[in-house]
């Protein structure tokens, strides 16, 4: 009988086109996103070796990081992000990749738009310029960030050189409690293996807890696996899945989707394949996650209280702490719950499908945002624009004060107008809250978007199970 | 890309742990179209004051470290994005070889493409590095790739790993590209078998 294998070693195999002595693989390549801000170097370095790009039919490219969220007929104002998004359009016209402009109703977020439109289908071996690539291992797929050189290699050459990855399991049971999401799963996935804890390895979530998950949700978790450190995250595909894929522009069709269906019920992981690593967490035992410091392993339940660094033994630990505390501007022992906040930012590769969209207007309808609360929502796509503009919700949001936007990374990463100011502290339904990541200065607490919705109403951080 | 063999060199000691790819180039100065230039704004958020001005009390501020090749870090050096700015901005500020514990994978994987070389060394050595780091330049510390050590002031020599391929390609200088394109009959062979599956449709037409 065959070894058992897990699914990262079934499409591992499935994709290796050479092996070198040492273990170093040339690894095929399936889909290939591209955005603006990676991309630039890497098509003047296929310009520059008179290399073309080998498959173009497998390769999309969207603007989505340095683009406005406001009036967008106006153009881009600043002037080195719109030199950026040119250098994309005159990269894609000059080597034929495909491209969804600025201006169409399908633009958004890349790891957004790959499930949406069909083009992550599961069992590919999908990258992108852009470390939340995990995000597409929610449909199956092994999906991982690379840099710009490997951008450029995979442009030229369709594969990546590569060594294989270790295998973790992260097994979730249980079911999730009202007010909880999968978003505090991640979150307490990363509190618990730390923000290396995955380092060198590729995670498969499992377990009923995840089975539980629509495909928004799968993709939260899936999202944030770079968070803890890992090269990619994986879902096994299951109906749920192929549900979601049925029918997406890109998607097989008829006969097609059937045979390939018959393939993507074959990826799954073997009864008892071996993994490197396995961690367990019981999602009936959660409680709505907040992060208090600036690296996303520093996260705790919001009925609980910051830390105190003069409880770590670890005398680096100990000052890593206490830098993080003052530039947070927290206090050791404070409860996280009732600490005022400024922003509120509902959008990003982890939160701004349309899922989580109805989630948060579900606790805005019919109250208002808090006074001195500047909040917004950015869909993750424009087409999740229009679908929560014909349901009603930008209504509700827009009613209750919010900012309505277009789809982008917006406020996620300080290189677009939308920025924190410095000393600002925000709720965000992001994925990192580093030293400056909303814009010098900028305090990020990672929440979900219930409690993010909920901290825009309250005007602090609060829990959302006391607002029903 | 510039080959890698020996080097010797003063070594800056950054007591962190967990530097992310925003501390080591923050987003906003990811709008270039270039590689070049970047070395200004690395480490940006804690070179700088908010008016601009340089912080004294920032390592490589201070003039024993200004000319530093070699960096000492903390574990989990270089977490966070993919992007490539962050070796590109360490490089063009004159690193050419970063020390720790261990490193996030993309950023680990992007130094190899860029002629730094990061290197692995336990707790306990980088430790002894991070205080032999500290003598600024009267202490020089040796890296020689070929020999795979790296050698304190006083002469003791740490052995560190690297993957073969990634060392002769560091070594002599190589285009990954140009290698892979090498294999471009084994890359034709796997395209005939696999490309138009089912489950692989090309995207024709957006
Ligand atoms: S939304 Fe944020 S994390 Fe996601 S791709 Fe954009 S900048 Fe990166």
């Amino acid at each position: 009988m065959a070894e058992a294998r897990t699914m990262f070693d079934k499409i591992w195999a499935a994709h290796v086109v050479d092996r070198m002595p040492d273990g170093t693989c040339i690894l095929y390549i399936d889909r290939h996103l591209v955005h603006e801000v990676t991309s630039p170097q890497a098509f003047e370095g296929l310009r520059a070796a008179g290399r073309g790009v080998r498959r173009a039919d497998a390769t999309i490219a969207v603007a989505d990081h340095n683009v406005p969220t406001e009036n967008r007929a106006a153009g881009i104002a600043e002037p080195e992000s719109a030199l950026q998004v040119a250098t994309l359009e005159r990269n894609v016209r000059e080597f034929g990749v495909p491209y969804i402009p600025v201006t169409d109703a399908r633009q958004g977020i890349v790891h957004i738009i790959g499930p949406e439109q069909g083009i992550s289908l599961p069992g590919m071996t999908i990258v992108c310029g852009d470390s939340h690539t995990s995000t597409h291992g929610a449909v199956g797929a092994l999906a991982f960030g690379i840099g710009t050189s490997e951008v450029e290699h995979v442009l030229a050459t369709q594969t990546l050189l590569q060594k294989p990855a270790k295998n973790m399991l992260v097994r979730v049971d249980g079911v999730l409690p009202a007010g909880c999401s999968a978003k505090d799963i991640i979150l307490a996935v990363i509190g618990k293996i730390g923000t290396a804890g995955g380092t060198g390895h590729v995670i498969e979530y499992a377990g009923g807890a995840i089975e539980a998950l629509d495909m928004a949700g799968r993709m939260t978790v899936c999202n944030m696996s770079i968070e803890a450190g890992a090269r990619a995250g994986l879902i096994a595909p299951d109906e749920v899945t192929f549900d979601y894929v049925r029918g997406r522009p890109f998607a097989p069709k008829g006969a097609a989707l059937e045979r390939a269906t018959e393939h993507w019920r074959s990826l799954v992981s073997d009864a008892g394949a071996h993994y490197d690593r396995v961690v367990t967490l019981d999602a009936s035992a959660l409680v709505p996650q907040v992060t208090w410091g600036t690296s996303p392993e520093t996260v705790v339940p919001i009925t609980g209280h910051v830390p105190d660094p003069a409880a770590e033994p670890d005398a680096g630990k100990r000052a890593q702490m206490e830098r993080m505390l003052q530039y947070m501007d927290l206090r050791p022992g404070q409860a996280l719950a009732g600490t005022k906040i400024d922003a509120v930012f509902i959008g990003s590769c982890t939160n701004a499908r349309i899922e989580d969209l109805r989630v948060a207007a579900g606790v805005v309808r019919g109250r208002r945002v808090a006074d001195h609360v500047r909040a917004m929502v950015v869909p993750g796509s424009g087409l999740v624009k229009a679908q929560a503009e014909a349901e009603g919700l930008a209504k509700v949001f827009t009613d209750a004060g919010f900012d309505w936007r277009e789809a982008g990374c917006s406020m996620c990463l300080g290189m677009n107008p939308d920025k924190l100011k410095p000393g600002e502290r925000c709720a965000s339904t992001s994925n990192r809250n580093f030293e400056g990541r909303q814009g010098p200065g900028g305090r990020t607490h990672l929440v979900s978007p219930a409690m993010a919705a909920a901290a825009a109403i309250a005007g602090a951080l609060t829990d959302v199970r006391e607002m029903a | 890309m510039e080959a890698f063999g020996r080097l010797e060199a003063v070594a800056a000691p950054l007591r962190m742990a967990n530097v992310d790819t925003d501390k080591i180039i923050p987003a906003r100065f990811l709008k270039t179209i270039k590689r070049s230039g970047l070395g200004v704004h690395a480490f940006a958020g804690l070179r700088y004051r908010e008016d601009g001005s340089e912080n004294p009390d920032f390592v490589l501020n201070k003039d024993k470290y200004r000319r530093a090749k070699i960096l000492v870090a903390g574990e989990n050096f270089g977490c966070g994005s993919s992007r490539e700015h962050a070796p590109w901005a360490l490089l063009d500020f004159g690193i050419r070889c970063v020390i720790a514990p261990s490193f996030a994978d993309i950023f680990f994987n992007n130094c190899f493409k860029n002629g730094i070389l990061p290197i692995v060394l336990p707790e306990a050595e980088c430790a002894a590095l991070m205080d032999d780091a500290d003598s600024g330049p009267n202490a020089r510390i040796i890296v020689d790739l070929a020999a795979q050590t790296v050698s304190r002031p006083d002469g003791e020599a740490f052995s560190f790993e690297i993957d073969p391929f990634r060392k002769r390609c560091l070594l002599e200088g190589l285009d990954d590209i140009g290698l892979t394109l090498e294999k471009a009959g084994s890359i034709d062979a796997y395209e005939a078998d696999h490309v138009g599956a089912p489950w692989l449709p090309s995207i024709e037409q957006v």
